[in-house]
């Protein structure tokens, strides 16, 4: 039973990894937002089932601020950054999608080269979900680094941290509960301010490119 | 070659060739219902199959009999197929002259002769048609050919019957590989299949058809032949994807009974596919020519992150 359990981790860890390639290829926000959702979800379900499988009763709380923040008030906040800044169909990258996709599998191949001689020497119940939960900070991190537009960035953002969030849970059972709160705390405020910093950059530039941040001169 | 291995064998030919068209006027139907028409019958594809075989075939002037055998060698391609894909048992005596990278090597034999076929008589439509489809099959295969190699990394065996067995028989365990695999051999098994995200099975007479151009010359038995190779591939497909992915129910090589109740379970399994095949293409439009060699890529790379993360997390 205990070795379906963790399967099914590494199961929900390679969905992690699989919205994090298919959010590195979607070009419209809209979608983009759905797939961060149904990452904020998985992570749920990793979490808990990491809770039932470690009988560690603070994983459950975890989980539940997850929920909320992630599935719930981040989404909902990021519908209405896109609606109020009406960018709901974006769709510039910097790179072409099928070369970001081949830098990201590059990347995958790193990561999990990476963690290889770390998790044979781990005995937590996931041990390849790390270097699963690596190769997703990394395609988010590609993600923020390969689009020219703000919300994306973000949303990028975010996803990065779902990533070191699994990492966190599936390897070393989660951090102690202040550091989470913490975590989630600094998460939410991220959002909210970058939220802010979205519209004062169009109030200034009329457009969302970030590439006009890079003078630092007005002409 | 035991008596209980040619009946399987037989039987799964016969099974093959009659439940093809029922499997596509079924995904048919459900179309219609999903998009609020009225449905064709779910006999409807036997009676274009009637209706086809009666008919004169009208043959172009300058057609070479390259043309006249494309639909015989297509069908022929499409019945082996479904004839060494393990649907009913995995006791097959056909099986050991065909694993699963022949298997791919076989529906790119039928393209390249539908595709030349098409060329043949000269007509815009039809070199059109052929370069897509040269375009699409060659991105699909590769894609393909990875999702197949993914599943026999855990059966250690390219024999699809050996890759069905050891699938079947495992204890109850969940290989993250595999979703990755499901995943891309589902965008796969959409682009060959001429499904909606990549090309329409409904259009006639269009600019962006694919399949419909290649066998826009074609009448009378040949179109038959060719519209039943078209089902036949779909069965196929189906059948690979529910052997791989969804494996019980299978009939082992040691259990003669199983049979009895192994074409049950295929005919709920085809049905519940036939339904996810339907609200897939309900769900998603068609999509540029151009986005298709993406999709395709996205499918590959999808194939090759389910063998790293196979190999990463181990069977």
């Amino acid at each position: 039973m205990n070795a379906l359990f963790s399967q099914f981790v590494n199961l929900l860890g390679a969905l992690l990894l699989l919205l994090a390639f298919a959010m590195i290829s979607q070009r419209r926000i809209l979608s983009l937002i759905h797939l961060f959702t149904l990452q904020g979800i998985t992570l749920v379900v990793a979490t808990a089932t990491v809770g039932v499988l470690t009988q560690q009763p603070h994983l459950y709380l975890s989980a539940a601020i997850t929920f909320l923040l992630k599935v719930l008030l981040i989404p909902v906040l990021l519908h209405r950054v896109i609606d109020r800044l009406n960018v709901r169909w974006d769709v510039e990258t910097l790179i072409n999608i099928p070369t970001t996709m081949l830098i990201g599998i590059l990347l995958v191949i790193f990561a999990f080269n990476l963690a290889l001689p770390i998790a044979q020497l781990s005995s937590s119940i996931a041990r390849g979900s790390l270097g699963i939960a690596l190769a997703c900070v990394l395609l988010s991190f590609l993600m923020m680094i390969t689009r020219a537009k703000a919300v994306p960035q973000v949303i990028g953002f975010l996803s990065m941290e779902n990533g070191l969030f699994f990492a966190a849970t599936a390897a070393t059972y989660g951090m102690p509960m202040v550091v989470e709160l913490g975590i989630a705390l600094d998460v939410l405020i991220g959002v909210l301010i970058l939220g802010v910093f979205m519209f004062q950059i169009r109030e200034q530039f009329d457009s969302l490119d970030i590439h006009h941040l890079e003078k630092l001169k007005e002409n | 070659m035991s008596l209980y291995g040619v009946s399987s064998q037989l039987l799964e030919i016969i099974a093959a060739l009659l439940l093809a068209p029922l499997l596509s006027g079924w995904v048919g139907q459900w179309r219609a219902w999903l998009q609020n028409k009225s449905a064709p019958s779910l006999l409807q594809p036997y009676r274009l199959l009637h209706k086809l075989f009666h008919k004169e075939s009208v043959l172009a002037e300058h057609a070479s009999p390259l043309f006249r055998g494309a639909p015989y060698i297509a069908f022929g391609c499409m019945t082996l197929a479904c004839a060494i894909v393990p649907t009913l048992s995995t006791d097959l005596p056909l099986a050991p002259a065909a694993d699963a990278i022949a298997l791919v090597g076989l529906f790119a034999l039928a393209r390249v002769f539908i595709s030349l076929a098409a060329m043949d008589i000269g007509t815009a439509f039809g070199t059109l048609g052929a370069r897509r489809e040269m375009l699409i099959g060659f991105l699909a295969e590769p894609a393909l050919l990875m999702v197949l190699f993914s599943t026999s990394l855990i059966s250690q065996s390219t024999s699809l019957t050996t890759m069905v067995q050891t699938l079947s028989q495992r204890d109850l365990a969940i290989y993250p590989g595999l979703a990755f695999a499901g995943v891309a051999f589902t965008m796969v098994s959409l682009a060959e299949n001429a499904r909606v995200p990549v090309d329409n099975p409904a259009t006639h007479l269009e600019l962006t058809m694919i399949h419909e151009a290649l066998i826009l010359e074609y009448s009378g038995r040949h179109l038959a032949l060719l519209e039943w190779a078209a089902s036949l591939k779909l069965f196929a497909y189906s059948c690979i994807g529910l052997a791989l992915f969804f494996p019980w129910g299978i009939a082992a090589a040691d259990a003669p009974l199983a049979l009895l109740l192994a074409l049950p379970v295929l005919v709920l399994k085809l049905a519940a596919g036939g339904v996810a095949l339907a609200l897939l293409e309900t769900f998603s439009a068609k999509m540029r020519i151009f986005r298709v060699p993406e999709f395709l890529a996205t499918a590959f790379l999808m194939a090759v992150i389910g063998l790293l993360v196979h190999i990463l997390l181990g069977g």
